[in-house]
């Protein structure tokens, strides 16, 4: 199972296995991981799953497109490599992905 | 020593809470204790994606049963709290055990009001607010067939998209002039009964339900004006109720929910409470309020965590909210209680979607934003910071509304 490495913005480093298919959202959730909360449950309705994904992956990550990027847009503290973490499906080529969150998600 | 929480409920508040207290190190158990059968589950698909059987109950739970053994959480599900005794901190559940605790939060949630018009316990009549309610109406789903649904706010207006999608002849009935009236302005529940119209729902405003008749199978439901509506399925969606009979029975403070301060206590220092039930002050808003949405017990959630670990954190955050029927996503920053001015942004296109601004004295209270979610994230940040905007630059589609922020 592709593991996940979650960053809080106090620097506390969690790892999460999360299976093939589900969101970096969810496997944050699943792990009590609390940096990200997911309000809407992963249908890009609230943006309180904000991540910024590590440069060394953003182009396997790519890049948001349509409501997730104009929503992105307004985050507090948005930065290049900001997604939202619920549209961001997790592939066996995301093994070892690195995301770091915000301070707050709101 | 080992010190315990007993979190009452297992709804969105709950599962946060559980989730935050592990987070910030609580040193201790964690017990949830639950009435329903399941592990905490998202409400809101309930009335979206559940009932339109695009998802299985596996898949809208918060997390898996599971996570929450794995984290140190005991989840007791199926039971129910039947009293607090607060001197000397225990807690009975309707099966007969006693829990004690050293720190109690409330997670009550609010129920479905229910109508009292005769008739209401038929088969084939249900409300909306739980899974087991979900379970009951999906049974009852056939294309082809009758559906009637009273009561035209967010939760009658999504089930009717839901059941149209499926295929029934769907009518909805208002008591009130218009759909969306508690929370809208007249423009934006026009826009939305229009749209229902064009789906081919039935809306008639202005009804009163006088009784459901039932016999031979069909349902009947009878209107003060002599209108008649045969129905082979009715949900009522006529609001809910905040859970506070626990609280009130112990002697805790209540007015229209469980009163708690800005850092989730009630009027017991051992005791907070989080989500659809607490009546907390918002300072942004000038005013208590009790509000029903997840962000609110999620936030609030976590503020309770925060105290019960000795990091407060005042709860402090615009209310927010959303809703989704066919193919418009309505989200909804603020609470336009009180406004004196409606603006809007875009033509109340269906494509394109629109704003509608509430404002008060020339202030900002909140945005309908349909179809519009930057709209909606630079409202959050412009409630959230008291920034004002010209009304004029509210409605002129030609500035982009992210310079209102700088």
């Amino acid at each position: 199972m592709p593991l996940i490495h979650y960053v809080e913005a106090n620097g506390a480093e969690y790892e999460a296995e999360v299976p093939v298919g589900q969101s970096v959202m969810q496997g944050a959730v699943d792990n009590m991981i609390d940096g990200i909360l997911g309000e809407c449950g992963g249908v890009c309705s609230c943006a309180t799953c904000h991540c910024y994904v590590d440069e060394d992956w953003f182009d396997k990550v790519g890049p948001p497109e349509g409501s997730e990027q104009l929503m992105l847009e307004m985050v507090p503290a948005p930065e290049p490599t900001s997604r939202l973490s619920c549209q961001i499906k997790v592939t066996a080529e995301l093994d070892g992905l690195v995301v770091r969150l915000p301070v707050s998600q709101y | 020593m080992q010190r315990r929480v007993v979190i009452v409920g297992t709804g969105h508040a709950a599962a946060q809470l559980a989730s935050s207290l592990r987070q910030q190190d609580w040193q201790g158990e964690i017990l949830l204790v639950g009435e329903e059968p399941h592990a905490p589950y998202q409400r809101p698909p309930l009335s979206k994606s559940y009932l339109a059987g695009e998802r299985k109950a596996d898949s809208i739970l918060i997390r898996p049963a599971a996570a929450y053994a794995s984290h140190g959480v005991d989840l007791l599900t199926g039971r129910r709290v039947v009293s607090i005794d607060r001197v000397a901190k225990v807690v009975a559940l309707n099966d007969g055990q006693q829990l004690s605790y050293d720190k109690l939060a409330l997670c009550t949630g609010a129920r479905a009001r229910h109508a009292s018009i005769p008739g209401v316990e038929s088969p084939g009549v249900f409300y909306l607010r739980t899974l087991a309610d979900v379970d009951g109406i999906r049974v009852n789903i056939s294309p082809g067939k009758s559906a009637v649904i009273i009561g035209g706010g967010y939760i009658g207006l999504e089930a009717a998209a839901v059941l149209r999608g499926l295929g029934m002849a769907v009518t909805l009935l208002e008591l009130e002039a218009r759909v969306l009236s508690r929370v809208c302005a007249s423009e934006v529940s026009a826009f939305y009964a229009g749209v229902h119209r064009e789906e081919g729902v039935d809306i008639h405003t202005g009804v009163e339900v006088l009784s459901i008749e039932n016999g031979d199978g069909i349902r009947v439901v009878v209107c003060a004006d002599g209108s008649r509506f045969p129905a082979d399925l009715i949900i009522i969606g006529v609001g809910v109720i905040p859970n506070v009979e626990l609280a009130e029975a112990c002697g805790l403070a209540t007015d229209n929910g469980i009163l708690v301060d800005e850092f989730a206590r009630t009027s017991d220092p051992d005791i907070v409470a989080a989500g659809d039930c607490t009546n907390h002050p918002n300072e942004l808003l000038g005013r208590r309020v009790r509000l029903e949405s997840v962000p609110n017990a999620v936030e609030q959630a976590k503020t309770a965590a925060g105290t019960l670990c000795d990091r407060p954190v005042p709860y402090q955050s615009y209310p927010w909210f959303w809703s989704d029927q066919y193919d418009l996503k309505l989200q909804i920053a603020g609470l336009s209680e009180g406004y004196d001015q409606v603006v809007l942004r875009g033509g109340k296109d269906r494509q394109r979607g629109f704003v509608a601004w509430y404002l008060r004295g020339g202030r900002l209270l909140a945005a309908d934003c349909i179809n519009r979610p930057k709209e909606f994230m630079v409202a959050r940040q412009l409630l959230a910071r008291g920034l004002a905007v010209d009304p004029v630059a509210l409605a002129d589609e030609t500035i982009d509304p992210k310079n209102w922020l700088s």
